[in-house]
């Protein structure tokens, strides 16, 4: 019973501090670059703001158009709720899986590409077609670098990962590097951030993401922008404790739970400001260059890879 | 040892010397008289090994046994008697504006330069050393092929420093992992690389590491040797550098690469205690051997074409090596000397016939024999003897190998034949119109010294005719020290 | 898990070994002549590196001179050199077209594998705990085969070369803890003098070809045309 209650407790977190860590990246980035900008929490106000509006919904859009929303955040909820957040070897950790995270993903993705096909607008369907491409080259990336950490710890189950890395003593892992930047990447690709996808434009010719999502508006976009901003929130997650996972509560004690809250945003804070640093300093590719990009996640997984095959069995 | 030194010296001596005063006029004899007491004092290392035995120097740095001195001393007098004809050949050079002051320097400096490497490839007991004297040969000459500073040469010179650097670096690798093993073996000893001490110690090493080394060693040393599919460069450095240079590469470098794998063979093969090394040499000859004799027939340029006829019989000497026992041992170590000595014959003939006719192209060189008689008959009677007609030496070693392969490998020798008669047939084809074809009006000859090939063709015969005895005995130690075994 | 605890050292080692690993792979891809350079310079400062460690742990301490000689020739010289080369050639801001460069990254993640395999005898003999080097050390020296075959300026093959010398000098440095120094010195001696020479060939194939694209030195044939 009380595991279930951290869990949901757990998946409530990340979806409430998710806004945060969107806010997080535009402020520091904003600071960088010596503007005013808006507070982190800003992107609160937003959603709550887009709730209280009304929806108009084009006469055009089908059933799909309409539930796709709920679909893709419950489901980007979910694949949150298998993330350990704060704590490891919760009932939750029995589905914790990476194949079943990146099925989530896909499933969310799958309907956010419908979604920006049914009304038949011309920026819907170039978006969806541009996020299937990126991501199918983005995919086997992930897969490998995770596969990559899986073999080390001989296993996929995220819990179970964390639990082996935090049990054995310290060692460099040369492979970690490889895997990690290699996720990095993925994730920067898969979460719209510069420089595949700018999250902050709407120019028709290179938005991805916010090419799909152009019809909604009221409750609808909230949730949607909600789940993207979920999704850069599970990647942080993953990327920190995966290849950081000191002070990932092992026991549901009060003092634990302490630790585990205060490294966890530590990390996520960092890396925010990781992200926000690389954004400044990049600039958005042409779409067609992007295979590149992601060809690079592609070859460091492999790396990783190759270099656990080599250098670390025994 | 003080043989060894001098030997050594002289050759680094020169270098220097002529870095600074390698334009003078008189270079070329200065050149000769050095390399006159180099091969004096290979000589006295000769008879001094002969007299005492094998020989090792304080350091243990230098090792002379029977196998190395005699590749020592053929260098040296092939290095002499190319030294004869190159004097007067350079000066020609300049007298038509080929070639300026400074690539004389640069051509006289790395002339003795890389017969310093050589030497210090043969002599030392390092396997290490052996690998920095053979690049060092490489890097001696390659701004050598590129001295005429013509497309065509940039490229060979190019292609010559690209593909014998990627080559020979694989030879370091398998040099690191015979040093791998042997550090298991003899652990944290500064001695891990000497051959001597790894020669002791063979049967301790390794054999899966052996097997991986050899075949890097083989991959990076034979395409020194020109072994096929890495005999690309071969071609180009030798037909676009100056002749003499063609002279010494082909019959002192590839002669030395050969000497460095049959040399780690003589580690290895105790220690693996199968032919599979041995095979994997017989396979690379004789695809070059074959290859070679076919890429014969489709050349333009002669120097190329002979060049094309040394591959060949580096894949026999391969190939010979590969067979291991005595008597192919014995052939292939008789094989090196006449090889060495027909082939820097023929490429100095050719360097004057091309004087005569003012180009290396096959088809206008027309009619040596009556415009120049020496020319002629020297290419005629080289080109016989290359070819392995009786009564020249080339027939005996070859001889020799044939009923080696006759008695381990009967089928192979029909492939050998064929292989053997195709080459004669590219020799001929291309060689008898040159030598007998109608000169060209106004054809002069050149002032021309044949002695070098005068002499080299008459050892050439004599060693046709009967080994001497001395030779006999001294090749005879050699194959001892590499099979275990003896022919006499 | 495998991986028994090695000493720290150890697994820098391993570490640079994987990271030496990469910057041969960023050197196959990257098109940027100057880049190309600055990404050479850190392959030998990683190489640097492992010496200096290697030289420490083992207590071999002669390896602290080839380690200064890596230092000043793999990450200074070479590279200062070959960076006057290119600004005197007036060629800084040329960029290489690669054909297909994903195949040529896959195959260059096939070479490795091939190393892998083929060093896999010699790992389960070894008692050196960093014996798992050779493997990436023979892959460096094959990316860097796969380089020069695949590149088609001077420069950029020369640069292809002188990794292959960086994964030799590896698989001495990790693999056997340094060769003797006689022959460390021959090999340095040697590497300096090919560098030198590399460069007066880019003079001369410039002049001569008027581009330092190694396509155009295609007169000379295997059999006549």
């Amino acid at each position: 019973m009380n595991g279930w209650v951290i869990a949901i407790i757990q998946t409530a977190l990340m979806a409430a501090g998710a806004p945060f860590l969107t806010g997080w990246v535009k402020w520091v980035k904003c600071k960088l670059q010596c503007r005013q900008g808006p507070p982190p929490w800003q992107p609160y106000r937003d959603l709550a703001k887009l709730f209280r509006k009304e929806v108009v919904i084009s006469d055009k859009a089908s059933v799909i158009f309409r539930i796709s929303p709920y679909l893709i955040f419950s489901v980007t909820a979910l694949a949150g709720s298998i993330v350990p957040l704060l704590a490891v070897g919760l009932p939750t950790s029995a589905i914790a899986d990476v194949i079943v995270l990146v099925g989530f993903f896909a499933l969310a993705r799958f309907f956010l590409a419908l979604a920006g096909m049914d009304i038949g607008t011309a920026f819907g369907g170039m978006g969806s077609s541009r996020e299937v491409t990126i991501s199918s080259l983005a995919e086997p990336a992930m897969l490998l670098a995770v596969f990559t950490l899986a073999m080390t710890v001989s296993s996929t189950n995220l819990a179970t990962m964390i639990y082996r890395l935090l049990d054995f003593p310290f060692q460099l892992y040369p492979s970690f590097i490889f895997a990690g930047l290699g996720l990095l990447l993925v994730a920067v690709a898969e979460c719209g951030r510069i420089p595949v996808d700018n999250p902050a434009t709407h120019l028709e010719l290179t938005m991805v993401h916010e090419a799909m999502i152009l019809e909604y508006s009221g409750r609808h976009l909230a949730l949607m922008e909600w789940a993207a901003m979920l999704k850069l929130m599970i990647y942080g997650v993953l990327i920190a404790n995966l290849f950081v996972p000191w002070g990932v509560a092992l026991e549901y004690t009060a003092y634990d739970f302490a630790v585990a809250m205060v490294t966890i945003t530590a990390k996520l804070l960092v890396l925010g400001i990781v992200l926000a640093v690389s954004e400044t300093s990049l600039a958005k590719m042409r779409l067609f260059r992007v295979p590149q990009f992601l060809g690079l996640a592609f070859i460091l997984s492999l790396l990783g890879m190759l270099s656990h095959v080599i250098l670390e069995v025994r | 040892m003080n043989a060894l030194y001098l030997t050594l010296l002289l050759p680094l001596f020169g270098t220097m010397l002529f870095a600074v005063a390698g334009h003078r006029r008189s270079a070329g004899t200065i050149n000769m008289f050095i390399c006159v007491a180099t091969f004096a004092t290979s000589l006295w290392l000769a008879i001094n090994v002969f007299n005492q035995g094998t020989l090792i120097s304080d350091g243990k740095l230098f090792y002379i046994d029977g196998f190395n001195v005699y590749l020592i001393l053929l260098n040296a007098f092939v290095g002499m008697t190319t030294s004869v004809f190159s004097g007067p050949y350079m000066a020609h050079e300049v007298e038509i504006g080929r070639v300026d002051d400074g690539r004389m320097r640069l051509y006289y400096s790395m002339y003795q330069g890389f017969l310093f490497t050589m030497l210090v490839a043969l002599s030392t007991n390092n396997l290490g050393l052996l690998w920095v004297a053979v690049e060092g040969a490489t890097l001696a000459t390659v701004l050598l092929v590129s001295l005429y500073r013509t497309p065509e040469s940039i490229e060979a010179g190019w292609k010559y420093f690209l593909i014998c650097g990627v080559g020979i670096a694989q030879a370091l690798f398998g040099t690191v992992l015979i040093y791998f093993a042997a550090d298991k073996v003899l652990p944290g000893s500064d001695e891990t690389l000497l051959w001597t001490v790894l020669n002791a110690h063979a049967m301790e090493l390794e054999p899966t590491v052996l097997i991986l080394a050899f075949v890097f060693l083989l991959v990076g040393y034979g395409t020194k040797v020109g072994l096929v599919p890495l005999h690309n460069w071969l071609p180009d450095a030798h037909s676009e550098g100056p002749t003499p240079m063609s002279a010494i590469l082909s019959g002192l470098l590839l002669n030395v690469a050969l000497y460095a794998i049959v040399r780690f063979k003589m580690i290895i093969d105790p220690a693996l205690g199968t032919d599979l090394p041995g095979k994997i040499m017989m396979g690379f000859g004789l695809v070059t051997f074959a290859t070679a004799g076919l890429l014969l027939h489709r050349q333009k340029d002669v120097k190329r074409m002979f060049s094309y006829s040394s591959i060949e019989h580096m894949g026999l000497m391969t190939f010979a090596f590969g067979i291991g026992g005595s008597l192919a041992t014995f052939g292939g170590l008789l094989h090196m000397i006449v090889h060495s000595l027909t082939k820097s014959a023929i490429f100095v003939t050719v360097g004057h016939a091309a004087h005569v006719a003012k180009t290396q192209s096959i088809d206008k060189i027309r009619g040596l024999i009556s415009t120049q008689p020496t020319v002629g008959w020297g290419l005629l009677l080289g080109t016989v003897a290359i070819a392995g007609f009786p009564p020249f030496g080339v027939f005996t070693s070859e001889f020799l190998l044939f009923s080696a392969t006759m008695k381990s490998w009967p089928w192979l020798v029909i492939t050998l034949l064929i292989g053997l008669a195709v080459a004669f047939a590219g020799l001929f084809r291309h060689v008898q119109p040159m030598v007998f074809g109608e000169a060209p009006p106004g054809q002069q000859p050149v002032e021309a010294n044949m002695w070098p090939v005068i002499i080299h063709l008459v050892l050439i015969l004599w060693l046709g005719i009967s080994v001497p005895e001395v030779l006999a005995r001294w090749i005879d130690q050699a194959t001892i020290m590499i099979v275990g075994e003896g022919l006499l | 898990m495998q991986l028994i605890s090695l000493p720290v050292s150890e697994q820098l080692i391993l570490t640079l070994a994987a990271l030496i690993l990469f910057t041969s792979f960023l050197l196959l891809a990257q098109t940027r002549l100057v880049t190309l350079i600055h990404t050479f310079a850190l392959q030998g400062g990683l190489l640097f590196l492992t010496t200096v460690l290697v030289a420490i742990a083992s207590g071999r301490h002669h390896l602290l001179i080839s380690a200064a000689l890596t230092l000043g020739l793999k990450v200074f010289f070479i590279p200062w050199q070959l960076r006057l080369l290119v600004v005197r050639l007036d060629i800084r801001r040329e960029v290489e077209v690669v054909g297909n460069a994903s195949l040529i990254m896959i195959g260059a993640g096939a070479l490795t594998l091939f190393s892998y395999y083929v060093a896999l005898p010699i790992r389960e003999l070894s008692l050196l705990s960093t014996r798992n080097t050779i493997a990436i050390s023979l892959a460096v020296i094959l990316i860097g085969m796969l380089m020069i075959i695949t590149r088609r300026k001077a420069v950029t093959q020369v640069i292809g070369f002188m990794s292959m010398e960086n994964g030799l000098m590896f698989a001495a440095v990790a693999a056997t803890h340094g060769m003797p120094m006689v022959v460390e010195l021959g090999v340095a001696l040697d590497v300096l003098v090919a560098a030198i020479l590399f460069g007066i060939f880019f003079f001369h194939i410039r002049s001569e070809f008027g581009s330092l694209d190694v396509d155009r030195l295609n007169r000379l044939n295997e059999v006549d045309r």
